[in-house]
């Protein structure tokens, strides 16, 4: 990889400043930047290391609010169960050692299209917390590996209200195990959510019509023949669209069974 | 150049790390431990997996700088020290869990840590902790077998198999 | 009881504790002082002229040591091929030049460019990023059957086309075999895909070249199957060193499943440039080089038609196949497709009449060569589809139509001419039965149905030919290589020995084995016998690791040269004893004159031998040392039956292995423990390409499965636990040891259980889906069942 000078703060304020840099980028798990960096596909000028950030790191109750630091290790939010949801997907990402560096807030930083978090975040209607302000994840996932962060913003913490009932369904591509199709379902006080990762061109979305369904009737039964169209969805080496809107229905039905 | 000091296999180990050294070659080149094995550049073979701070994570996808201070532990440093190899690496000698050798490093420290966290794993636990973790060599039966066999279990019903 | 020590016993491997403490010595674990790195500049385009290469930036940039191109290759040999296939008419194959640097044009993408050799690996690669490589691109062959057609891209614009060779065998039955083909009660047809394959042995390629300029001396570490091979193909083809000036080293090796048996650009280049710049030279590909570098495996077209009559009886076979070998030939890649496939096509089975036809095809892709298997699961695959689907056709068990086809009296002469020395492929069907417990399938399929989910039975035969090879046999059909095998066993004064093999082990466990069956001819401790092997400095002039030889060629030269030892010991101990030597008997590693009680220590001998004053000085040499060179008589025949169970999900497409037997013949057997590890790794492979594994090219020639993000290996939880058996035991006949061979059974003889078994469930769903190709994905599966 290029080389690169390499800080790590400790407080988000340091983090901040360190990030001014121009070409300066954030460190987080860096289960996919490494990678990313090795096959010489980025070349900052500056990494900012998040894990020495002690206020970004754990998970806490705020009445029925569920906030994960942006720092926290996918290991450490599947042990946590608070929302089980959230916990099963966060143990299914990856293998063990990625599950102890990889983080959420580089994870939903990155929104890659087949990454798990996003669907957890869309789907429970999740709030982005960043250095200087906090985003609904409707707004935040705006597209394949784009967010609505700024240069220089760093996400510190993602807020999960607690759901009624929720499940996440996820059928693993073959080669990286990350989601061929995941699909995330929440009941919620106020309403159903359903956010499908994995499938499309567009990244992590929310399947309005699956909603709708499960609104009046939260059963599997309820989205039985349903997929959406495979117009937008990825068609690649280890499925064609077609194959991934069916899996969506599928998916989706077995979340919405496995709910609670 | 900057420095990086850690702990590794319960021995002081300092020296400088670029940016971009990655704590995989930091432990291969600047200390000389190369049992940890480097088998992919997209952090899923897991022939590099160490323990850091106890946790098991792949040294190839974490720089040598983030380890600053934290305590390492390596394939070195799992036999006593006179040789004895510890309970893991006992199994896997004895049911056959290695052919080749290049992925082993990595498998023993993940089985360590896998028992740390799960003294008594199923089959199908100990397949699953290994998604992370590939082997050319065995169709992974004798490994499955050999960390069952380390945390105690019977496996003579599985001898004929 | 199981043996506890000696020939037969599972002795547990000696070589596991350097692995198991970090403590191996691969070849990226060495590090020669002074040493600088290479890094190569790799073509990002399938197809084109290389219009100009401009290094004079990159020459500049820190740590720069010295760039290489093609041009500095111009008076260097290319890469050269092994084996020479005779076509239908007679012809010699076309046979391209492969420099090791490229020259002209770009052929495949990975294809090296250029060579930067810098300080650190980190500046090679910077200078390389700079150098400014002009390209015009043309249009890439990928698809074999476009290659062939009038107009095509050439991808060797000095051949006549891209096709290699268009092979037939045996070309006197092809009229014959179309006869029967045309009169036949029945004739069952398949068209099918043997995937291309990447072998992703765990241990990435490495070479490092050093030169000692005072000496003028070469050493080459790398991780080689075969290093002698390396040592004679580089120095007499490539780069004109006489081997005594040439060593080859190949350490602890990290898994090769064939693809380290070739001799490679990169191995040349070290060698090459450690000289031009008077340093050592080191290379450590990474895995993303290595699906761009390594040759892949398998990737045959093939048409099967299986001929039978009224009762079911095999009457013809013909098949059809266009075999990929990439942008170059690989080292022996023209036998793959035809000897090691066309002469197994009989399998286990009794049809009279054989003909293949196979066509070698030059595309723009990385070049093709053996793995695991090689040839031999491509011939499994389609003929044990091809049955299963006869067996369907015609509404037959098709353990049954197996089993009424079997051979059962040996030797047995195929049509494709080979002999069969031995078998029993009823004995190895009937124990498959037993373990895999067929009688329980319904039972097993019912629950499945229970819970929503299809299961399926798949059972298939296969034989291989092994223990490759005699040489002359081979001398005729194009290897421009003996391959035999060498031993040499050195008795030290104390009793101990060190045997030299020109056998590789790289995860087979040579080092245990080998000291087994030497141990148990004296009748001494294991411990007391040493393996070595990887260098060509110290080991006799051997042809390597791979084609399941070891053992069979590798170990029969141990044994003779051992008999050697004992004859000369046994005179040794004849005059210590004042017998004679034909009344010398070796038990327990004592001599004792037989029918008395008079005896002397195996060591008591052995240190006679070196401090000779009580020895027959007139009549025998001092020391104890020999060498053998064995060649085999026949190549051996490994066969047996292997059965798989799946579980398909019909919402996903979904296919789970849930159980695996396999019933194996290798006659005998050194270490059973080994042995089943042999078999477990070429099932998981099996499985592996049935499911998982496929190198994919776009129309341009850009590899997809690029990286394990897109090549899915088999892990441990795509696998289950595997019941397998080597009880069924027919020895081979014309090797001292009795042995066939084990490494590639499995990934020979799994893949179309698999298969079967996918369609079987499939069918038992009601889809009347007859084929799916590998690997069976569950897109593909999902695809074939709502299609």
């Amino acid at each position: 990889m290029y080389n690169f000078e390499f800080e790590r703060p400790t407080s988000v304020a340091d983090a901040v400043k360190a990030l001014g840099q121009e070409e300066a980028q954030p460190l987080a798990g860096g289960q996919t930047l490494i990678p990313t960096l090795k096959q010489r596909l980025a070349m900052p000028s500056k990494l900012v290391s998040l894990s020495g950030i002690s206020e970004m790191k754990g998970i806490t109750q705020e009445g029925r609010t569920l906030v994960v630091g942006a720092a926290t290790v996918h290991a450490d939010v599947a042990a946590d169960g608070t929302i089980a949801a959230l916990s099963d997907l966060a143990g299914n990402i990856g293998d063990p050692a990625v599950r102890n560096r990889g983080t959420i807030g580089g994870s939903v930083a990155n929104n890659d299209p087949s990454a798990c978090y996003p669907a957890a975040a869309l789907g429970l209607g999740a709030t982005i917390v960043t250095d200087r302000r906090e985003i609904a994840a409707d707004d935040f996932f705006t597209g394949m590996f784009e967010t609505a962060l700024d240069e220089g913003e760093i996400v510190t913490a993602v807020k999960f209200p607690q759901p009624e009932a929720a499940a996440y369904a996820k059928f693993e591509q073959p080669a990286s195990r990350f989601a061929l199709v995941g699909v995330f379902v929440a009941r919620t006080g106020e309403g159903v959510r359903v956010a499908v990762t994995g499938a499309s061109e567009g990244g992590v979305f929310r399947w309005r019509e699956a909603e709708t369904a499960l609104a009046s009737d939260f059963s599997a039964g309820a989205l039985d023949g349903m997929a959406p169209e495979a117009d937008d969805m990825i068609s690649d080496l280890h499925g064609s669209a077609a194959y991934r809107a069916h899996l969506v229905g599928v998916m989706a039905r077995r979340a919405v069974a496995a709910a609670r | 150049m900057p420095q990086v000091s850690m702990t590794v296999n319960g021995k002081p180990a300092s020296g400088e790390a670029e940016g971009r050294t990655l704590l995989s070659q930091f432990l291969r080149e600047t200390l000389g431990l190369t049992g940890t094995h480097v088998g992919c550049d997209t952090s899923q073979c897991g022939a590099c997996v160490v323990h850091v701070d106890g946790k098991a994570v792949k040294a190839c996808t974490m720089f040598a700088l983030e380890a600053e201070g934290a305590d390492v532990a390596t394939i070195e440093g799992q036999a006593a020290p006179d040789g004895t190899l510890n309970p893991i690496q006992q199994a896997f000698q004895d049911h056959h869990g290695l052919q080749c050798g290049f992925c082993t490093p990595g498998m023993v420290m993940s089985a360590a840590a896998l028992l740390k966290e799960n003294p008594k794993p199923s089959e199908a636990e100990i397949r699953d902790y290994l998604e992370g973790n590939l082997c050319r060599c065995t169709g992974y039966h004798n490994i499955v077998k050999a960390i069952m066999a380390a945390s105690g279990q019977d496996v003579g019903a599985l001898a004929a198999e | 009881m199981p043996k506890d020590h000696g020939i037969g016993a599972s002795s547990k491997r000696r070589e596991d504790v350097r692995f198991l403490t970090g403590d191996g010595n691969y070849t990226d674990d060495i590090n020669v002082h002074g040493q600088a790195y290479v890094h190569f500049l790799r073509s990002d385009v399938a197809h084109g002229r290389l219009t100009s290469v401009d290094t004079s930036e990159a020459g500049k940039m820190p740590g720069v040591v010295r760039i290489f191109t093609g041009a500095d290759f111009e008076g260097v040999g290319g890469l050269p091929c092994g084996w020479c296939v005779t076509d239908r008419h007679g012809e010699p194959m076309q046979e391209p030049g492969h420099p090791v640097l490229a020259q002209g044009k770009v052929r495949h993408v990975g294809d090296p460019i250029a060579a930067v050799v810098a300080d650190t690996p980190e500046q090679a690669r910077d200078a390389a990023e700079a150098i400014i490589a002009d390209i015009e691109e043309f249009p890439a062959v990928v698809d074999m059957k476009a290659a062939l057609k009038e107009g095509a891209p050439k991808v060797h614009d000095d051949l006549s086309s891209n096709l290699c060779y268009d092979w037939g065998f045996v070309e006197e039955n092809r009229e014959a075999v179309d006869k029967a083909i045309q009169e036949a009660a029945h004739v069952t047809t398949l068209e099918l895909v043997n995937q291309r394959l990447v072998a992703n042995p765990m241990e990435p390629r490495v070479a490092i070249g050093e030169y000692s300029r005072a000496r003028d001396e070469h050493t080459l570490y790398t991780t080689s199957q075969n290093p002698h091979v390396i040592r004679l193909l580089m120095g007499a083809f490539v780069l004109g060193i006489p081997e005594h000036k040439l060593r080859v080293v190949a350490p602890d090796v990290g898994g090769g499943f064939g693809s380290k048996i070739f001799h490679y650009a990169e191995e040349a280049f070290c060698t090459f440039a450690a000289k031009a710049v008077n340093r050592p030279v080191k290379w450590t590909s990474s895995r993303s080089e290595a699906f761009m570098t390594d040759a892949h495996g398998r990737d045959h077209v093939t048409k099967i038609e299986l001929a039978l009559d009224a009762d079911n009886n095999f009457t013809a076979l013909r098949t059809d196949t266009h075999a990929n070998m990439g942008a170059y030939l690989s080292t022996f890649a023209p036998s793959v497709p035809t000897w090691l496939h066309g002469t197994l096509m009989a399998g286990n089975y009794r049809t009279p009449l054989i003909y293949v036809n196979v066509k070698a095809v030059f595309t723009n892709t990385v070049p093709v060569d053996a793995y695991r298997g090689a040839g031999r699961p491509e011939a499994t695959y389609q003929l044990e589809r091809v049955i299963d689907k006869a067996a369907r056709e015609l509404g037959v068990d098709p353990i049954a139509l197996r089993r009424q086809n079997f051979v059962t009296e040996f030797p047995y002469a195929t049509p494709v001419a080979v002999e069969y020395d031995t078998g029993d492929y009823n004995a190895t069907m009937d124990k498959l039965e037993e373990i895999a417990d067929l009688k329980g399938f319904a039972a097993r399929r019912k629950e499945s149905e229970a819970r929503g989910r299809l299961r399926g039975l798949g059972v298939n035969c296969y034989i291989e030919a092994c223990g490759i090879a005699p040489s002359n046999l081979v001398g005729q059909l194009g290897a421009r290589a003996g391959l035999y095998e060498s031993a040499t066993v050195r008795v030290n004064a104390t009793g101990g020995l060190v045997v030299m093999t020109g056998s590789h082990s790289h995860g087979q466990g040579h080092e245990t084995s080998f000291a087994q069956v030497v141990a148990d001819m004296i009748g001494i401790d294991e411990n007391m016998v040493d393996i070595v092997h990887g260098d060509t400095a110290n080991t006799p002039m051997g042809m390597g690791t791979y084609g399941s030889r070891s053992i069979a060629v590798g170990g029969s030269a141990m044994v003779r040269a051992t008999e050697k030892i004992i004859a000369k010991a046994k005179k040794i101990a004849a005059h210590l004893l004042e017998a004679s030597d034909a009344d010398i008997e070796l038990k327990d590693g004592a001599f004792t004159v037989a029918g008395t009680d008079k005896s002397v220590a195996w060591g008591d001998v052995t240190l006679a031998a070196y401090v000779p004053h009580n020895y027959p000085l007139e009549d025998i040499e001092p020391g104890l040392e020999e060498t053998a060179f064995y060649d085999p008589a026949n190549f051996t025949y490994p066969a047996g039956a292997y059965a798989c169970e799946v579980e398909l999900d019909p919402e996903t497409g979904k296919v789970t292995v849930e159980r695996f037997a396999a019933a194996d013949d290798f006659g005998n057997i050194i270490n059973p423990m080994i042995v089943d590890g042999q078999v477990h790794g070429g099932i998981g492979q099996g499985i592996g390409q049935a499911l998982l594994e496929s190198c994919a090219y776009d129309e341009n020639g850009q590899l997809l499965s690029a990286s394990y993000m897109d090549y899915a290996m088999p892990r441990a939880d795509d696998v289950p636990f595997y019941s397998v058996d080597h009880s069924c035991s027919t020895p081979c006949t014309h090797n001292p040891l009795g042995v066939k061979g084990c490494g590639e059974a499995g990934a020979i003889g799994s893949p179309p259980a698999v298969v079967n078994a996918v369609i079987d469930a499939m069918q038992s769903g009601g889809h009347k889906v007859d084929h799916i190709d590998m690997p069976v994905s569950p897109s593909r599966v999902w695809t074939a069942m709502n299609g």
